[in-house]
């Protein structure tokens, strides 16, 4: 079976390392990455609706030096037809040379691996996996921060549903020195087996909190999320507890001057509009160096590097 | 209370009181056409109360079924009317389509013949958890 990534575990942390290492080359060097794919194809199949996270694997590609095959929404491809996740893998193998793959079903990028011929990389499956967007995390926390370890990691918003979240204190565990703040309403708290794996097992220090203000002070980090309409069965639940958080320019008066707001987007209204003024807003910057992320993951799964000579 | 002893067969023996009704189902004991008895309630002088299953047929039983299940339970198989072997039972790592995710946003639960598979996560806790999308296994 060829190698693939389901989830940021999939990676060991020197991987991580030498990726975000990449990353950073790509930055300061991007003509040398121009043609790096050439003749190369992704196949980006999204059967769910996302904007940025399709855009930045097709721009990755694209600055690559390579080319994009592109299926959106199910409606439009076999899997109206009744076609099977790992059909649809097997057949798209046949025409493309690595796979970004989206879905609304959790596991569904497990099961394409394991029928694809060629790398499958998950692009979300459900509530339960996004893996670039922690590299994009990762990496906008070690240019902002010039570190991954030693950081108080402030988590706040819909930390039940949201699986950036979940994969971002996984991969975030592997580092030294690390506290996290947990912000949530009740309903939305971190789920017991994310803590118990990620934290309690490895003795990470943590709390958790339904009041912002009380802790925004402490953080290094201030990880916003959205309250996801789409993981609620219930709209009443969504329409409740979408409002909890909402971060202004008048809430960020009692945080540090270095912090580093994030959020994985898109936004409802959980950062006002007025915070991306503030030099402490970093979350575009996390969609680009989402896009570096991408282009170095891909690289790194066609086994290529700089100028397209095989690693 | 009086039930014939097999000659050729499986004894499920030192099911904790109250778990062979799951294993009976889980193994699929009510699809047979054998002879098969469950006892619940005796009086143990391990458990205080266990229940029993016997199954008057050489038939293969999923020994990672009554593992999850009951870790605790012995199976005897019988031959001649006298017991050829002991089986130690154990937590099984992996459980293969003996469960169903619960989960409705699970893969397993619209993908053609996709098996239902569930690893061991937590022995401690004998917590199970689907492969494919992590959620806690639920009987």
């Amino acid at each position: 079976m060829v190698r693939s990534i389901i989830d940021v575990p999939d990676l060991t942390p020197a991987e991580l390392d030498a990726l975000m290492d990449t990353a950073e080359d790509i930055i300061a060097r991007p003509d040398d990455y121009a043609d790096a794919c050439r003749r190369k194809k992704l196949a980006t199949l999204f059967f769910e609706p996302s904007t940025r996270t399709r855009l930045s694997f097709e721009a990755a590609m694209y600055e690559l030096g390579g080319n994009v095959l592109s299926v959106t929404g199910a409606g439009t491809s076999s899997a109206a037809k009744g076609e099977s996740v790992a059909d649809t893998a097997k057949t798209v193998s046949c025409y493309a040379d690595i796979i970004a793959m989206r879905h609304p079903k959790e596991g569904a990028a497990l099961v394409a691996a394991r029928s694809a011929s060629v790398p499958v990389i998950n692009a979300g499956d459900g509530g339960h996996c996004h893996p670039t967007q922690t590299l994009a995390d990762l990496l906008t926390i070690r240019r902002e921060k010039g570190r991954l370890g030693n950081l108080t990691v402030g988590l706040c918003g819909d930390l039940k549903f949201g699986r950036t979240v979940h994969s971002l204190i996984n991969a975030m565990s592997r580092y030294e020195g690390l506290k996290f703040v947990l912000i949530s309403p009740e309903e939305l708290k971190v789920p017991s087996y994310v803590k118990n794996e990620a934290l309690k097992k490895k003795a990470i220090p943590y709390t958790q909190t339904t009041d912002l203000m009380d802790v925004i002070g402490e953080l290094d980090i201030l990880y916003m999320t959205r309250v996801q309409r789409e993981r609620f069965f219930n709209e009443e639940d969504y329409l409740r507890l979408r409002d909890s958080y909402i971060l202004t320019p008048e809430k960020l008066k009692k945080a540090r001057e270095d912090l580093c707001v994030m959020h994985p987007l898109p936004r409802v209204n959980e950062i006002s509009v007025a915070v991306d003024e503030d030099p402490r807003a970093c979350y575009f910057k996390q969609v680009l160096n989402g896009k570096y992320m991408r282009m170095a993951l891909i690289l790194m799964l066609l086994g290529l590097k700089a100028g397209g000579d095989r690693v | 209370m009086n039930v014939d002893s097999i000659q050729n067969g499986i004894v499920i023996d030192h099911i904790a009181a109250g778990n062979a009704m799951k294993l009976y189902r889980l193994l699929g004991l009510d699809g047979l056409d054998v002879p098969v008895a469950m006892i619940t309630n005796v009086v143990s002088g391990k458990l205080g109360r266990k229940d029993i299953i016997k199954i008057d047929a050489d038939i293969p039983v999923d020994i990672n079924v009554i593992g999850y299940v009951d870790p605790g339970a012995t199976v005897n198989i019988i031959r001649n009317g006298e017991l050829a072997e002991k089986k130690r039972i154990d937590l099984p790592e992996t459980l293969v389509n003996v469960l169903k995710c619960k989960n409705p946003r699970c893969i397993s639960t619209c993908e053609q013949e996709l098996d239902q598979v569930f690893r061991l996560s937590d022995r401690v806790r004998r917590e199970y958890r689907c492969v494919w999308c992590e959620a806690k296994a639920e009987l």
